[in-house]
């Protein structure tokens, strides 16, 4: 420690001050430089640098300002696009369903006419199957009753009893009303 | 050197003061008022610093700024921004002044923190000749804003009658100590610091303590970098303070 003490003793022996803070004879030269330099730095500063940024910032801000107002024009303006286009799609969606019960409709008639067409004729058609049915069954009563009369007669005539046409006639008569 | 002897501490050289020696930077001669000593050297070179950040940095006038011109751009605003809330609008005409000593200081600082540089806001002639600039240049704008008004600083309308004489004497006792608290915060600051971290750096000379030596430095110099840079804000912010006082002395 002691040998420290010395030795920073010595040591401050060379500076010949213990602070070179405090040796007043460079006091001069740092007071002159200083001043030489802080005018330096402001006039580099005011004259140059200084506006230079401002300049700067301030149009940068102005950029940023504009490019917002850029934004949200553009903004504005999809936002009428897509309201157009909603429209435009809602328009073509109340198109599309008119077209479509349009379609409904014409169908439909179509499809009535034509069953109504086929209803008639269906109705003409068993209209006229009826009256055949009918002649042919009226047709078949008449046979039947040829038939048993010819049939009654043969069978009378094969006993050996002679019978009237007329009264044969009657006894089948009554016999098919039964 | 001292390994030789195992941590005697015989062999130490001990000279934490020897890096704030003002030499003439040519020759041995005596040191004049205009000899180019180490002080003109790094009083140079933070020129060239603020010049290289704040003009050639911002040449490109960038829209989209470059790594410097933001750098720039940061602390125009951080300097701007600062004289704007502490002193008011009206302060604004000073900003160039500020902006100087903040510039100035900020690069001599970190300057001064290279290995075997000089810093030259170390020396009390340095720093007490821009305070004693701030405290006559405030003093007069005072006087020349407000007239006889300035002294409305001392004189507290807010204390009672009584106390205000007493208050007075104290204010004004105070506002003469500003520049040699403002000058002194700022040497003393970074002279302590360069002076630990010089006698830190003699003792890495001994094997058995050297890597806690390093570490210790390696820690002081963190801490000093923060130091250099709140200095340089505090010696601004005051001459902000200072400033607002001489243009609005109502309080």
């Amino acid at each position: 420690m002691a040998t420290e003490a010395t030795d920073a003793a010595s040591g401050a022996a060379e500076s010949s001050v213990g602070m070179p803070q405090l040796d007043f004879s460079t006091f001069p030269n740092q007071v002159f430089w200083l001043v030489v330099t802080l005018v330096v730095i402001y006039l580099v500063l005011s004259r140059v640098a200084l506006p230079r940024i401002a300049e700067v910032l301030a149009a940068r801000q102005g950029a940023i300002t504009s490019d917002i107002a850029t934004a949200e024009e553009l903004k504005q303006k999809a936002a009428n696009a897509e309201e157009a286009y909603e429209s435009a799609l809602a328009e073509a969606r109340a198109e599309a369903g008119r077209i479509t019960a349009a379609a409904k409709a014409e169908m439909q008639a179509e499809v009535d006419a034509a069953i109504e067409r086929a209803d008639a004729e269906i109705a003409s058609k068993a209209a006229e199957s009826e009256a055949r049915i009918d002649e042919i069954r009226k047709g078949a009563a008449e046979a039947v009753r040829d038939v048993a009369r010819s049939a009654a007669s043969d069978v009378v005539a094969a006993f050996g009893v002679k019978v009237e046409g007329a009264a044969i006639d009657a006894a089948v008569a009554a016999q098919m009303k039964g | 050197m001292a390994t030789e002897t195992h941590g005697e501490e015989g062999g130490l050289a001990f000279h934490p003061m020897d890096q704030f020696i003002v030499k003439p930077l040519f020759g041995d001669g005596p040191v004049g008022i205009v000899t180019i000593t180490n002080v003109t050297f790094w009083m140079a070179l933070a020129v060239l610093c603020v010049v290289a950040l704040l003009v050639l940095g911002t040449r490109g006038r960038a829209l989209v700024p470059t790594r410097t011109q933001s750098i720039a751009e940061l602390a125009y605003g951080f300097v701007y921004r600062m004289v704007e809330d502490v002193v008011g609008k009206d302060g604004l005409r000073y900003f160039p002044y500020i902006m100087t000593l903040f510039m100035f200081i900020v690069f001599s600082n970190f300057l001064g923190l290279l290995p075997l540089s000089f810093t030259t806001t170390s020396h009390i002639a340095v720093t007490a000749v821009m305070a004693i600039v701030v405290f006559v240049t405030v003093t007069v704008i005072g006087f020349v804003k407000n007239g006889a008004g300035f002294f409305g600083l001392f004189w507290i309308q807010a204390a009672p009658l009584v106390l205000r004489p007493i208050l007075a004497i104290i204010e004004v006792i105070s506002y003469f100590v500003r520049p040699v608290s403002h000058s002194i915060r700022l040497a003393g600051n970074m002279m302590a610091g360069h002076a630990v971290i010089k006698v830190f750096a003699t003792f890495a000379a001994i094997v058995a303590i050297s890597p806690l030596s390093v570490l210790a430095i390696t820690a002081i110099y963190a801490l000093e970098t923060l130091v250099s840079f709140i200095q340089a804000y505090v010696f601004a912010i005051l001459t902000c303070v200072y400033l607002r006082d001489a243009l609005h002395p109502q309080h």
